[in-house]
């Protein structure tokens, strides 16, 4: 990093730590569209600090991924998940399957496992502080405590998109130079996930007048 | 040949808006077309990819001896499956179901598009998106029925295998960096790019990368622990979608796990790679035969048998023998044939009595004479019973592991195997053979088959197990002795 600008570094290793405490706030969200607007803020801070990676290393091909992420990510998503809230006509004040202070402490306990497996790893990246990737490999641990302990399909499905934006993190860090093919096609996929979440969540609440996933214990053996 | 590689990308594609376009009555031949000429076009290719061929289309497409076997097992099953599914569905006259075939038919074109498109990806991102393309629409294949059972179980399984996906994105994501020391920054990840340069990766990445690729598509592969989602979308699934799913979509995700595989091998050894992949095997097979032993759901038996067999090709695969390497391959196609019929038969006993669940099922042969005969059959198949092609395969596979000197792992599958064998067996032909009781809802069902085209493809997948296991044809076997030379750490790039 010797040729970084120190302030662009530290920029980057805030921005990366915000992700990761949208991902908290996520968790500990006391309704469903505060959760929305914080997987929305969670976007936006992974678009800029693509948009500031493009501009400061000169890599032409993230802008256009900043910018589909941006449509994608922060405009068509949230505004997905808020029309099927509408549709519902409800919004849950939260469906933790554990108290919140217990939530937290297992979301950072799982946090920490992932920084500090990931983090003496050694990875350098050319283009982000290499600690980003060790805070990337954390966020999407918290997002897999989030989809267990919440107990509806709309945190659920904001958890994995925030996985999602986790490996766009990572990938940013690690794998900046991956050809710009293949980084559309995987926000391609992103949108096909999103319509296919989009269409089950209704067809659940369709059946079932809630949102809530308790119910769904019928299979089991 | 390059055309005809183009041209299995393409049909199966050119199915989805064609099923949707084409007068409803005109969209179960146009898909069952459409499979055919699939599966035809990949019987061209046999043996050119038995002889070492190779053909990309840029960094695109490409085709070798590994991905046409699992080509193979997808094509047969888009073609069997699309004539089942004709025969099987029977769709209220109506908007109710006009609505549900331009619903089905598009999907269940898409869902074999994305099958078939994944083993042609030339490169670990686009592999990705192809498999993951079959997640998405196939959940919502198991969800078309829009009961509590299928949203239910629809919903786990996009939960979780979009979740393992994710990790096996992850572990794209860090294999690609793993290869940036050997080819630099920017490069494209193409498998003959990441072959020809593992042996310089930086070695701990690749361990990530592989560990993180063996959970993500383990998951969609249905290894334990990370299998829960299989039973319920495999039984709730419409019977058709069921088969496509087993016989294929697993062995699809398997292919996947099979090029990271590779990679790994030639960048770390060969140790390493097979230690992880025999350890999910051999839980793998241990849940799935232990629950074979107590199912009372018909598909979910199914299902779990899916569970254990996935549990032998891991297995079979950590071995690396070449002649278990061989077996594992054959074990890939016997499967699909094996476990479409079986899901086929599966779906006429469900449709004809009205229930999955065993106890309250009697008499099948005589009710369905075709299509319960030949379940029975496909289950002998499946419990590995000679002279079907899963006897053979599972044979090579333990001596493979014998002729590496390890006698533990191969009397664990011989064990593990045959506890399966009687959990399948038993509970199918008690069901299937039983007499009917005299009263009551099994001795009221009418006699006789859904369709006399739900027999065809059944038929069919007997004829090619039984071949399987009598005489693999000499192109066949050129072709599987080529691709598992490629899993080999030495072995073709």
């Amino acid at each position: 990093m010797g040729q970084v600008p120190s302030t662009y570094a530290s920029g980057a290793g805030i921005a990366a730590l915000l992700v990761l405490l949208a991902e908290f706030a996520m968790l500990r969200a006391p309704s469903l569209r505060s959760q929305v607007r914080l997987y929305m803020s969670q976007s936006l801070v992974v678009v800029v600090l693509a948009a500031v990676t493009a501009a400061v290393r000169g890599l032409d091909d993230l802008y256009v991924l900043a910018g589909l992420s941006l449509l994608l990510k922060v405009v068509l998503v949230p505004a997905l998940l808020v029309h099927l809230l509408r549709e519902a006509g409800s919004d849950l004040s939260g469906s933790p399957a554990l108290k919140v202070a217990s939530m937290v402490l297992v979301a950072i306990a799982a946090s920490a496992f992932g920084f500090f497996t990931v983090g003496p790893l050694g990875f350098r990246s050319p283009v982000l502080p290499s600690s980003a990737f060790a805070v990337a490999a954390a966020v999407v641990m918290v997002a897999f405590v989030l989809i267990i302990l919440r107990s509806d399909v709309v945190s659920q499905a904001v958890g994995f998109f925030s996985v999602e934006n986790g490996v766009s993190l990572a990938s940013m860090v690690v794998a900046a130079g991956l050809p710009i093919v293949v980084e559309l096609t995987l926000l391609f996929d992103l949108l096909v996930a999103v319509v296919a979440f989009g269409l089950i969540m209704r067809a659940h609440h369709a059946l079932r007048g809630t949102l809530y996933t308790w119910e769904l214990d019928r299979l089991r053996g | 040949m390059q055309a005809v590689l183009v041209a299995l990308f393409v049909v199966p594609l050119v199915a989805v808006p064609a099923s949707y376009l084409l007068p409803a009555k005109f969209a179960p031949s146009a898909s069952a077309l459409a499979g055919t000429t699939s599966f035809g076009l990949c019987l061209w290719l046999v043996p050119a990819a038995g002889a070492h061929a190779r053909w990309g289309l840029g960094s695109f497409l490409h085709l070798d001896a590994l991905s046409e076997v699992f080509l193979l097992t997808t094509t047969f099953l888009y073609a069997t499956t699309a004539i089942f599914a004709a025969g099987y569905l029977r769709l209220p006259p109506g908007p109710a179901g006009r609505r549900y075939g331009e619903r089905f038919w598009p999907a269940f074109n898409l869902f074999c598009a994305a099958m078939v498109a994944a083993p042609l990806m030339n490169g670990l991102a686009t592999l990705w998106v192809a498999v993951e393309v079959t997640t998405v629409v196939s959940a919502l294949l198991v969800a078309i029925d829009g009961t509590h059972e299928a949203t239910e179980a629809s919903w786990k399984y996009l939960l979780i295998a979009s979740l393992g996906l994710s990790l096996a994105l992850l572990g794209t994501v860090v294999m690609y960096y793993a290869g940036t020391r050997a080819l630099g920054g920017s490069y494209t990840p193409s498998f003959s790019e990441l072959r020809a340069g593992a042996s310089h990766f930086s070695p701990v990445a690749v361990r990530l990368a592989f560990v993180l690729a063996v959970l993500g598509y383990g998951t969609k592969m249905g290894l334990v622990p990370v299998h829960t989602w299989l039973p319920d979308a495999h039984s709730e699934a419409p019977s058709p979608v069921s088969a496509l799913l087993s016989g294929t979509l697993l062995a699809t995700s398997f292919y996947a796990l099979l090029r990271f595989f590779q990679v790994a091998e030639r960048s770390l050894g060969p140790r390493f790679p097979r230690e992880v992949v025999a350890g999910f095997g051999v839980a793998s097979l241990l849940l799935g035969a232990l629950y074979l032993l107590s199912q009372r759901d018909l598909k979910r038996l199914l299902a779990y048998s899916s569970i254990e067999h996935m549990g032998v090709v891991a297995v079979g695969t950590s071995f690396g023998a070449p002649v278990a390497l061989f077996g594992v391959l054959l074990h890939v196609l016997a499967h699909g044939a094996a476990k479409g019929t079986a899901f086929f038969g599966a779906g006429s006993v469900v449709r004809k009595f009205g229930t999955k669940d065993m106890e309250a099922v009697r008499g099948g042969v005589l009710v369905l004479p075709w299509s319960a005969t030949l379940l029975v059959a496909a289950v002998l198949g499946l419990s590995g019973l000679p002279p079907f092609g899963i006897f053979r395969s599972e044979l090579l596979v333990v001596e493979g592991g014998l002729s590496t000197g390890a006698d533990a792992l191969p009397a664990v599958l011989v064990v593990l195997v045959t506890v399966a064998f009687f959990g399948l067996s038993w509970s199918t032909t008690r069901t299937m053979l039983s007499a009917p009781p005299a009263r009551g809802p099994a001795g009221d069902v009418a006699r006789g088959e859904v369709s006399a085209w739900v027999v065809v493809p059944m038929v069919t997948g007997l004829v090619a197990l039984g071949l399987l296991g009598v005489h693999v044809p000499g192109d066949l076997a050129r072709l599987l002795h080529g691709a598992a030379a490629q899993l080999l750490p030495g072995g073709a790039q």
